[in-house]
């Protein structure tokens, strides 16, 4: 485990320090602080979240293999918690960075978990003991998570934070559970935030994306309508974590959909209403999410409403083709309207090669909505003094020559922070920002 | 405060009862309905190509006209309305197209007028919070069912009437009146529009899906903004009893009917004989004449 633990710092004689900041912890921050640390530096990994892992943590299987995500991830979330040279602030957020490389002063800021993780045993006993239940965010709000949480089972570091919002002591003054039940009395509920200072000679920023919220399409019921669900959200119903345990149940009233919608570019290729850019992995994911559905619901029908499939990874036409053949439905189309009309979910849509309007009374809609930076960014960018574009996407050097450098000498992009990847391309960016690292500590 | 007004050809004829119940309505809220003099027709249809000058010079003209004698110009009809404000934001915003119209009508109109519809006169100008309190014969939970149609709400940019996904405005209008507001999917739906002419099975179908689904909400009366809305959704429920055996007949209202209702003008000022689907019975059971 990280934890505290003092590492001793690399400096070269003109006082270069060769130690990196990794920010964010998902499996692009992770693959970087991996290489880094390999290759002899110190690397900070810094997470806004409880625990490492990112957005990957809370997929079923992932593309074109159907290999389970967590069993390719937690090896290296755990290689990440027990790397000699990797020290992990996770509960964590950039506030202040000056200097340049080589030498830069950040200054980082310790959320109050309310929980003292030197004394922490991760024996799980104050989650299973809270009595406070509140729609989780990390199952996208349809499963319900404990005041006093972490991520996952497999959460690194395994140490629980309490969500004052929901606590019932920090609400009303009552409970105190998992402070009775705590065997080695870790629960603080004075604890503040700290501010922490450190230096390092290189920034990754790794700070990835979120996906523009169902909220925004009005005419797909901004968000109102329960089984109009996201990607991510079919995610978790399909995942053996997730709040079904993995099987595939509508939302509303848990039953089983039998007729199962899916809208590709929701919100992506759509420049007069929303985002102009293509976010490169729904036509991959929806694919996977219809096949891994019918590899449950044998007797469920599938319809993709898509503008074109754009598979150009290597593997990926193959499972295209593949998911085509698995009966799934694929209209070419957009969806015009989708409203609630009882237990049913009415969906207008048209088949441009047929020229028909097509009307499916579906069960569960899963809208593929665009890859988004993740708000923060563009605060982390202006406190990192690098550039983001209009849409908040940080901005690399060079389109073509310079994919991972930035307009600073000593700070590197990595992941979708930068624009939309799938996890192949995350990685092989991440790779890239690593060696960029590597290169600039070798040189001093 | 008295407002211009545009009636529209069909407010003289088929529409005499909307016409009628909004003057009289307005007199009891306090303002006067100022018909503008020479009106022509608004043109019927915003045209769709965009070089199709030639079809914007009626509702330049009235928009024109009226800017020699108000501020504010209201309509009631929703095709009108869309006409008219679609030309204004289009002399608003392209100023060579605004140079050729004044050219072609002689006229020198920059596009400063403010186009409101009558809704929107009620909630603005007036207050909806004013017309509850006016209201002499409160609805009595009479579950009445908003239907926008497209002309009030799109294109969205050039409207702005309400959120065209998710309006509201309507249903704040009923529930100040006393009745109850049904939400219903179609309620933003197109009525068929001129279908009703050249295919009409098409308009019907329309029409059917439309009252149903809002009859399934529990909706015993439509509110109209629209003539031709009220024409595919009243008049055309003759032809619905013939296709779907199903079926069964819901009056349509002019929401200046209802209106009429709640301010408690009587019951033969309304214009109820001009309604296909008789709305007495209804109103009786519910206290309402």
């Amino acid at each position: 485990m990280g934890g505290e633990n003092k590492i001793e710092m690399g400096t070269s004689e003109n006082g270069f320090i060769k130690r990196a900041m990794v920010i964010g912890g998902g499996i692009a921050g992770i693959t970087a602080s991996i290489d880094i640390g390999n290759a002899g530096y110190e690397v900070l990994l810094i997470e806004r979240l409880p625990s490492i892992g990112g957005h990957m943590l809370q997929l079923s299987e992932t593309f074109p293999t159907l290999d389970c995500a967590q069993c390719t991830l937690t090896p290296k979330t755990v290689e990440t918690g027990q790397h000699p040279r990797i020290r992990l602030h996770t509960y964590s957020e950039v506030v202040r960075v000056a200097g340049r490389a080589g030498n830069f002063s950040v200054q980082i800021r310790k959320k109050a978990a309310y929980v003292d993780w030197e004394k922490c045993t991760g024996c799980g006993l104050c989650q299973q003991k809270c009595p406070s239940r509140y729609p989780s965010e990390f199952d996208r709000r349809m499963g319900l998570g404990k005041a006093i949480y972490t991520l996952s089972p497999q959460a690194v570091p395994n140490k629980p934070v309490i969500n004052p919002e929901h606590c019932r002591y920090f609400l009303e003054k009552k409970c105190r559970v998992c402070e009775k039940i705590c065997p080695v009395g870790a629960i603080h509920y004075q604890q503040e935030d700290r501010l922490i200072e450190e230096k390092v000679g290189a920034i990754v920023v790794a700070t990835g994306f979120d996906l523009m919220p169902v909220e925004r399409f009005g005419e797909y019921g901004y968000g109102e309508i329960p089984d109009v669900i996201d990607g991510l959200s079919f995610e978790r119903l399909n995942s053996a974590s997730g709040p079904t345990n993995g099987e595939i149940r509508r939302p509303s009233d848990g039953r089983i959909p039998k007729e199962v919608v899916f809208i590709q570019c929701t919100g992506s290729r759509d420049p007069e209403r929303y985002m102009p850019y293509c976010s490169r992995v729904c036509c991959m994911y929806t694919a996977k999410h219809a096949r891994l559905y019918k590899h449950k619901v044998h007797d469920g029908q599938v319809y993709i409403f898509y503008m074109d499939i754009r598979s150009t990874g290597k593997g990926y036409e193959e499972f295209i083709q593949q998911t085509m053949e698995e009966g799934i439905l694929y209209l070419r189309g957009r969806v015009s309207r989708i409203f609630r009309e009882g237990e049913k979910i009415v969906v207008w849509g048209v088949d441009t090669l047929t020229g028909k309007k097509v009307e499916v009374l579906a069960d569960l809609v899963v809208l593929a909505t665009a890859i988004v930076p993740h708000q923060e960014t563009k605060t982390l960018a202006q406190i990192l003094g690098i550039h983001s574009d209009s849409y908040g996407f940080l901005t690399e050097a060079e389109r073509k020559l310079k994919p991972v450098e930035t307009n600073q000498e000593g700070i590197y992009l990595a992941g979708c922070a930068q624009g939309p990847k799938d996890i192949a391309e995350t990685v092989a960016h991440a790779n890239a920002a690593a060696s960029k690292v590597q290169a600039l500590f070798a040189t001093h | 405060m008295n407002y211009l007004y545009f009636p529209g050809c069909t407010l003289y004829t088929k529409a005499k009862n909307f016409d009628q119940t909004a003057r009289n309505c307005s007199l009891l809220l306090g303002f006067e309905l100022v018909e503008l003099p020479n009106w022509t027709c608004c043109g019927a249809t915003f045209p769709l190509a965009t070089d199709n000058l030639m079809a914007l010079l009626p509702p330049a003209r009235i928009l024109a006209r009226a800017k020699e004698q108000g501020e504010v110009l209201t309509t009631l009809c929703a095709i009108c309305f869309n006409v008219i404000k679609r030309t204004n934001h289009l002399i608003q915003k392209d100023g060579e197209k605004r140079e050729k119209i004044n050219q072609f009508i002689e006229m020198n109109y920059q596009g400063d007028l403010k186009v409101l519809h009558y809704l929107e006169i009620l909630k603005q100008e007036i207050g909806f919070s004013t017309i509850q309190e006016r209201v002499k014969k409160p609805l009595n939970e009479l579950q009445a069912a908003p239907y926008y149609g497209c002309m009030l709400l799109r294109p969205f940019e050039e409207m702005g009437f309400d959120d065209k996904e998710r309006p509201t405005l309507f249903e704040e209008f009923l529930t100040a009146l006393g009745a109850r507001s049904i939400d219903f999917p179609y309620k933003i739906e197109c009525c068929g529009s001129f279908q009703s002419v050249g295919t009409p099975e098409v308009a019907t179908e329309c029409a059917y899906r439309i009252l149903t689904s809002a009859m399934r909400q529990g909706a015993e009366v439509i509110v109209s903004t629209c003539p031709l809305c009220t024409f595919n959704l009243d008049q055309k429920q003759s032809d619905i009893l013939k296709a779907h055996l199903d079926f069964k007949t819901i009056p349509v209202l002019y929401f200046t009917q209802l209106l009429g209702v709640a301010m408690g003008l009587e019951p033969q000022t309304l214009g109820f004989e001009q309604n296909a689907v008789d709305p007495i019975p209804l109103l009786k059971r519910k206290g309402l004449v």
